[in-house]
């Protein structure tokens, strides 16, 4: 709770920064806030779970978490933030807002109690991202992003309020432990079929959300569209409190028998299918930036391995695993856009042969892009070695060996295309586009070190917090 | 008016309320995949809200229950949130085509 009112505080006091006019200022300003949000947040650790608004809004261990990945991966990702608006009269301090706003509704997907608080913690953060997304106002392509996103984002939204209408009308209230209590007692059997469809249409909304095949078409278009700097805050915050809401949502509003029924089938079904389309889409690219949107909707695919293995409460294997997943993705994908916007904005170009002889020209760049690329591909001593081990792990004792079996392939496939990026930079020779040094930033290079030492960290002492929750 | 409101609401039954408001979801639905031009995506998108928003109000007036109908004020009021980024985000693509077609919408490919 503290955390959502400093956010909303400090996203309205950075406003008042763009005041002053010095562009300078505001990127320290805006980490300095979240290290100020990332602390208080903490302090609601092991506090219990404590409620607000009449119990619409739990915060718990869980949400702590969460609200520590989601804000750790903006810090992180924030120098970044440099020439992010190529228009010269656009406000900065407008952009930096609307993130930490954007943060407000990831906090509330996250400790959400009520399915009203969901639905407006989606939107805040939804909102948000439509206005980050077309901040290019000038590019064509960034206008189609925004517009994709934007029409995207309502439609499913529009399909996700739908379910939760139905649920509502089955079940008579929208607080998770009644809705769940009166999915175990159904008072009526007629309404029954109105109960699985509402299930249903919500489960295709948050689909849409994390971007689950089928429902993931937008994502590489948007994210191909969208200035890098925001591609890389949707596919690591968004995806990380939509999974956290999605987890929730499993876990404490169906867990009945008869609600598994409904859910578990459909959810296997997208599972698989994700893991197929985004693995096989990625290797079809040429464009390292629509490669990781395909490789953010396969990841999506290994988190929902950990739903369909969800033991049933939000302290446990399945919880820990998908917390450890989700950080272990965010950190290596905002290394990995870090690294590909800074070599774009200076070489004009996103495809592999942008990053030809990165190793001679920036070793740094080189080295933190190779570890991102072995964290994303599962490599040991990495961090996303132990996320896929821990959520594999869960699925094998929960008895679900086909699909673990499936995602091992798949993984498989995934080395033959994270591995591109690393022979563009260390095998290939430059070439008059490419034989400059790239421009860093202390700030930059500080980030870029940071995260590539908690990429190894996690994967070398995964102990540390893959047990907390 | 010495009904008051719920008791008008519930001269209709249930059933009814649910028929129309699926019509209306799904008249939005298919106008959403569709429909051509970026605006008329976007009333469709409208519709499919509102849909949702009559849906919860007749559950709500007749389960005697307020919650459904708070919900509706708040779907309200995100939804004219999104209808002013959603028609800005218009604006400035049809300052950039002249157009608001969403087949010309085609930089970005598979």
């Amino acid at each position: 709770m503290n955390s959502i009112i400093l956010l909303s505080v400090l996203g309205l006091g950075n406003l008042f920064l763009g005041f002053l006019r010095s562009n300078r200022l505001l990127l320290p300003a805006a980490m300095l806030m979240l290290a100020l949000v990332f602390g208080i947040n903490l302090i609601d650790w092991n506090e219990g779970a404590q409620s607000y608004f009449n119990n619409m809004l739990v915060i718990d261990n869980f949400s702590v978490a969460f609200t520590g990945v989601v804000i750790l991966t903006t810090f992180l990702l924030i120098p970044f933030s440099q020439k992010f608006v190529r228009d010269g009269e656009a406000n900065l301090a407008e952009y930096y807002s609307l993130l930490l706003f954007s943060l407000v509704g990831a906090v509330m997907m996250v400790a959400y109690n009520h399915l009203l608080i969901l639905f407006v913690g989606i939107e805040t953060l939804s909102i948000a991202m439509y206005v980050l997304a077309g901040s290019d106002k000038r590019n064509l392509r960034s206008n189609e992003a925004a517009l994709k996103y934007f029409l995207m984002g309502s439609f499913t939204t529009g399909i996700l309020l739908f379910g939760i209408a139905l649920v509502y009308g089955a079940t008579g209230t929208f607080q998770l432990s009644d809705i769940s209590f009166a999915v175990q007692n159904p008072i009526n059997d007629s309404l029954q079929p109105m109960l699985y469809i509402g299930m249903l249409l919500m489960l295709v909304g948050m689909g849409f959300k994390v971007s689950a095949a089928p429902f993931h078409f937008w994502t590489p278009d948007v994210y191909e569209g969208t200035p890098t700097f925001f591609a890389a805050f949707m596919s690591t915050v968004v995806k990380a409190a939509g999974f956290a809401a999605f987890l929730k949502l499993m876990v404490q509003v169906f867990p009945a028998a008869s609600a598994q029924g409904v859910w578990l089938p459909t959810l296997t079904a997208m599972c698989a299918l994700t893991l197929l389309l985004g693995n096989v889409g990625a290797v079809a690219q040429t464009s390292v930036k629509r490669m990781l949107a395909y490789s953010s909707v396969s990841h999506a695919g290994y988190l929902l391995i950990g739903l369909v293995a969800f033991n049933g409460q939000l302290e446990g294997a399945s919880a820990n695993a998908i917390f450890f997943y989700s950080l272990a993705y965010s950190v290596a994908t905002v290394a990995a856009f870090g690294v590909l916007k800074l070599v774009a904005d200076q070489r004009q170009r996103e495809d592999y042969n942008g990053l030809n002889g990165l190793a001679k020209t920036n070793p740094l760049l080189a080295f933190v892009m190779t570890v991102a690329m072995l964290s994303l591909a599962g490599i040991p001593l990495t961090g996303g070695f132990f996320g896929k081990f821990f959520i594999f792990s869960a699925a094998v004792e929960n008895g679900y060996i086909g699909l673990v079996v499936f995602a091992v392939v798949m993984s498989m496939v995934s080395i033959y295309y994270y591995l591109r990026p690393i022979i563009a930079m260390y095998m290939r020779e430059t070439d008059v586009t490419t034989d400059e040094p790239i421009l860093v930033s202390s700030f930059q290079s500080a980030a870029l070190f940071v995260l590539a030492l908690l990429t190894v960290v996690l994967g070398v002492l995964p102990g540390l917090i893959s047990g907390i929750l | 008016m010495d009904q008051n409101i719920p008791q008008v609401i519930q001269t209709v039954p249930l059933q009814y309320y649910v028929f129309f408001a699926t019509a209306l979801f799904s008249i939005g639905v298919v106008g959403v995949l569709t429909r051509r031009n970026a605006i008329i995506i976007f009333m469709c998108v409208e519709l499919m809200l509102n849909a949702v928003n009559v849906l919860l109000t007749a559950f709500s007036a007749y389960r005697a229950d307020p919650n459904g109908q708070i919900f509706v004020f708040f779907i309200m009021a995100v939804a004219a949130a999104e209808v002013a980024v959603g028609l800005a985000i218009i604006v400035m693509i049809y300052r950039n085509l002249q157009n608001t077609d969403v087949n010309l919408l085609n930089r970005l490919k598979f």
